[in-house]
């Protein structure tokens, strides 16, 4: 079973609710109670995995509040939904879809800003 | 009053996020523009300030999408992110409940808007404000659209919300300011964060200058998706600024792609 509105509902609820965060850092499984979830979201929830979750077709919105709630470095955050794509295959559904990009640091040559510091792809 | 400030800028996270990424000298020339664009606020002498923003699920999801909405509070508290990630310190914003009550019922002579009485600002109001009421001491007016969750409001319907923003405006004596806030090409949150297509933007923003009503509302979101990415879902935000001033032009001050901040960067204001 496939349930992506209830894995976003669940990072809706926690990514704008400290308590909720709370209780998620003290006992991950316990605060997916009430959630109608299946197993493998459930372990994507928990670990987190965010290349499943993004293979999944969760908002990137919603992802990327929840990625910066577990203080996952932007570009590690970058690498684990390629990562995710590469494991388990394009995004399933939703307006996510990934269309290729050149990477940060290239296209930011490309513009003359050359001083930059990016460490992307 | 008729609107004393009306402008649209960028909002992405990586702007102050990722600010010690970009390029100093990039960096530098969009902060001086969000700079030029607060004196230019400020001058208006403004009561309030409504942000038109595109929320990235802070207050409504899926099991109740209102297409428009406006906060009618006293205060509102920013943003939900973590606040190392995005740069910004959590705190309270004023908001000014009477005021939003006396907009919200005129705006909706004109236009269906949900009212909320608690909002939490994400990014999307809190960078702009970041730059432009740096010190939280004008009370704000949230105003969404949903340009997240489809399916969304047609552009018609962003522009006739613009239209009963600015008609709101006009029937109260307070002195309101009016600033759209997102991006235009972009697909952020994705692996092809930083891509940014400049010549779908300029186009955009060129008749987004002239106030081309038809060019702005002939956009599809199926061909918008395709050429400039989900992230330009947000012109409904532009669309609803042009609707509140239609018939006024307007002026960019500023625009460039930087891609660490995953936009093309934009400041540009309405000539009331």
């Amino acid at each position: 079973m496939v349930s992506l509105y209830y894995v976003q509902k669940f990072l809706f609820e926690l990514n704008r609710d400290p308590e909720f965060q709370s209780r998620y850092t003290a006992d991950r499984h316990a605060s997916l109670s009430g959630f109608d979830l299946s197993h493998e979201e459930k372990r994507a929830l928990v670990e987190p995995d965010i290349g499943l979750l993004f293979h999944l077709g969760v908002n990137g919105q919603i992802l990327m509040h929840f990625a910066a709630f577990h203080s996952i470095e932007w570009q590690d955050y970058l690498q684990q939904m390629r990562d995710g794509l590469e494991d388990h295959g394009p995004v399933r559904e939703g307006v996510y879809a990934v269309t290729g990009y050149e990477g940060v640091a290239a296209h930011t040559s490309r513009l003359g800003q050359t001083e930059n510091t990016v460490g992307g792809r | 009053m008729a609107l004393v400030f009306a402008g649209v800028c960028s909002h992405a996270p990586g702007i102050v996020g990722r600010a010690e990424q970009a390029e100093p000298a990039a960096k530098k020339r969009l902060y001086d523009a969000f700079d030029d664009l607060r004196l230019q606020l400020e001058a208006s002498k403004p009561d309030v300030l409504i942000v038109v923003a595109a929320e990235h699920f802070a207050n409504f999801f899926m099991n109740n999408m209102p297409s428009f909405a406006m906060g009618m509070a006293d205060y509102y508290e920013g943003p939900i992110e973590n606040p190392d990630w995005l740069g910004i310190e959590r705190t309270r914003i004023p908001g000014n409940r009477s005021l939003s009550e006396r907009l919200i019922s005129k705006v909706m002579e004109r236009s269906d808007v949900s009212y909320a009485e608690e909002w939490k600002f994400d990014h999307g109001i809190m960078v702009p404000l970041h730059f432009l009421t740096p010190n939280y001491d004008l009370p704000v007016i949230p105003a969404n659209i949903n340009c997240q969750g489809p399916p969304l409001a047609p552009l018609h319907r962003a522009w006739k919300f613009g239209q009963a923003l600015g008609e709101a405006a006009e029937a109260v004596s307070e002195r309101v300011a009016l600033i759209g806030t997102g991006g235009i090409s972009h697909w952020p949150a994705t692996p092809d964060s930083g891509k940014i297509n400049e010549e779908w933007d300029r186009q955009f923003l060129d008749q987004w200058s002239r106030c081309d009503k038809e060019a702005m509302l002939s956009y599809s979101d199926a061909e918008s998706y395709l050429e400039a990415g989900q992230g330009a879902f947000e012109i409904r935000t532009f669309v609803a600024i042009s609707g509140a001033t239609e018939g006024k032009l307007g002026t960019v001050h500023f625009y460039e792609p930087i891609p660490i901040f995953a936009v093309g960067c934009t400041t540009a204001t309405v000539n009331l």
